[in-house]
Formats: structure tokens, C-alpha cells, sequence
């Protein structure tokens, strides 16, 4: 187990969760308008939640797997959401 | 007879729900969620409230804590499930029907009284009433705008899982009457099995002395037809 630890690495997947395209984002819509109270010019705007996932694995690919079914079952809602998954060793 | 009153941490209406029922004769009791279900259930009733704070979605946590999967399977055997507010979203949240209810178009806390058109009365629901009914209760929510897909929105309304419409006192169905948003100004649905959910709250129009309404009733009165 130990001899096997030393072997994975640590990735960090970052998980960008977004508003599906055409579905209303109605904070987004609050957050454009007091831009424009600003004075800022803008044509539109998207928010997103992000989140840093640390995990061991052997690969890239086993810590995307795993991020990815972690943002299918938990941090995205598929009925409103799309996702990303981007990896990086920490 | 008993129906369970799940009760999560940040549930807010749990109290409210077990006095409405009391007061209808329904027997029944909160359930403090790790404690599970208990093993006489004839109706399950997950109430309003901001379950864990409503991190990351409102009901998103609840839905995948332990107790639903027992609410799944005491669901599929047919008992009975209704997802009241913050219910509702864990019953979405969870699979137990579909869509979303997400931020409301407004992005504030709304709590109001609202109208709704009963849609569909062949459910234990919405039995009480008939289809084209216009019931009075109230609203309480920031995240309450049903979304779902074109696609499935259209197979919700063919396979007549809409329960309720949000309308004006009249029973129009229009933008104006429509607090929140909502895709079709759906209010409440139908899952499979007896599960229902809906963003007012029947609760709180049961008791004649709060709120001016009894309309309510009906809806929890669902749980006799077990």
C-alpha cells in the first residue's frame, strides 16, 4: 500500500460548472445591470461555480475520471448544468 | 397509520407540517433524518426550510443524504412522498421527479400569496379537487423557478405530470400571474410512484385561523389515500 502511494501523484481537477446556454441566470442578470450602474459597458454576462479538487491517483486520467463523476453526481445538476473538467498535477 | 416528517438540519417547516396533519387527522411525526424511517411508514413528507444551508443547491445536499435512499425504495413499494418548498428541490435535487427549481426570475426571496390551477385531479394531490380548481396558498422562496428542458417539459405535459399552475384568481394561466419564471408557470408535478412536489406551501393554508385560507388541506389530505 505505502510502495503503491509513493507511485501517485497529486492532481488538482478543476471542475467549472456553468448555466446551460439559454437557461436564465438571474444573479448574472443583477451583477450586469450593477456593472452598468457603474458606468461599464458590457454586452452580456455569465457567472460560473468552481471548484479545486485535490486527488492521488496513477494519472491525469484517473483524477479526470474521478472528477468527472464527482461533478455528475454532486456539483453540477445535469438538468440546468454543463460542466468541464481540467486537470494539472498540483 | 404514520406519516414521517423528514426532518433535515435547517428544515423550518417540519413543525408546521406534523400541526397541519394533526389538525387533519392524519397521524404523524418528525423523523430526524439519521435516524431513518420508521419501520410502520405509510407517508413520507419532506418539508420546507433551507436543508444545509442551501449549499451548493438549494436541497442538493439533503438529496444525497442516506434517508432518501430509504424514501426511494418506501416510494417504489408505494408510499407515498410529498416534497413541500425546500421538499420539492430535495425531490428534484434527488431524481424522485424531474426538472429543477432553481433561482427565481427576480433573484429575490418571494413570499406571497399565490393562485394555482389544479392541472391534473387524478392524483392522490390533488384529489381533493377538480381539474380547473383555482386554490389559494402561500409562497415562500428564493430558488423556485421550475426549469427543465423544451423536451421534457413537453413530456411532462403528455404524460400529465403537472399537478399545478401558478394563475391569476381567475384560473388564467399568464406571465403576470407567474411569481418566479417557472418554464409553463408549473408550480408542482408528479414523479413516478406517489411522488409529488410543489413550491407553496399546503401546510400553511390548513389551520382556519393562519393565513386565510384552508385550501391546503387538500393537498396533505393525499396522504389518507394510502
Amino acid at each position: 500500500m505505502t510502495a503503491h502511494h509513493e507511485l501517485m501523484t497529486t492532481y488538482t481537477a478543476t471542475v467549472t460548472v456553468r448555466l446551460k446556454r439559454g437557461v436564465l441566470d438571474p444573479e448574472a442578470e443583477t451583477t450586469k445591470r450593477a456593472l452598468e450602474r457603474l458606468g461599464f459597458e458590457l454586452e452580456s454576462l455569465r457567472s460560473a461555480d468552481q471548484f479545486e479538487v485535490d486527488v492521488d491517483a496513477d494519472s491525469a486520467g484517473e483524477a479526470e475520471d474521478r472528477a468527472d463523476e464527482m461533478a455528475q453526481r454532486l456539483l453540477a445538476n445535469p438538468t440546468i448544468h454543463d460542466y468541464d473538467v481540467e486537470v494539472a498535477e498540483a | 397509520m404514520t406519516v414521517a416528517v423528514v426532518q433535515f438540519g435547517g428544515s423550518n417547516c417540519d413543525r408546521d407540517a406534523v400541526r397541519a396533519l394533526s389538525h387533519l387527522g392524519i397521524d404523524a411525526e418528525r423523523v430526524w433524518h439519521e435516524d431513518g424511517l420508521p419501520e410502520d411508514v405509510t407517508g413520507i413528507m419532506l418539508p420546507g426550510g433551507f436543508s444545509y444551508g442551501d449549499y451548493l443547491r438549494a436541497g442538493a445536499m439533503a438529496a444525497r443524504s442516506p434517508i432518501l435512499s430509504e424514501v426511494r425504495e418506501a416510494a417504489a413499494d408505494g408510499v407515498p412522498v410529498l416534497g413541500v418548498c425546500n421538499g420539492a428541490q430535495v425531490g428534484c435535487e434527488s431524481g424522485l421527479t424531474d426538472g429543477a427549481f432553481t433561482t427565481n426570475e427576480s433573484a429575490r426571496f418571494q413570499c406571497e400569496r399565490v393562485f394555482l390551477r389544479v392541472e391534473n385531479a387524478d392524483t392522490p394531490w390533488t384529489a381533493a379537487y377538480d381539474e380547473g380548481d383555482v386554490i389559494a396558498l402561500p409562497i415562500a422562496h428564493g430558488e423556485g423557478r421550475f426549469e427543465v428542458s423544451e423536451e421534457r417539459y413537453d413530456q411532462l405535459v403528455e404524460e400529465n405530470r403537472v399537478l399545478f399552475r401558478y394563475c391569476d384568481a381567475d384560473g388564467n394561466v399568464t406571465d403576470d400571474a407567474n411569481p418566479n419564471g417557472s418554464r409553463g408557470n408549473v408550480a408542482g408535478i408528479c414523479g413516478d410512484y406517489g411522488v409529488g412536489v410543489l413550491m407553496p406551501h399546503p401546510e400553511r393554508a390548513c389551520l382556519p385561523d393562519l393565513n386565510g385560507s384552508t385550501d391546503g388541506a387538500g393537498v396533505l389530505r393525499g396522504f389518507e389515500h394510502a
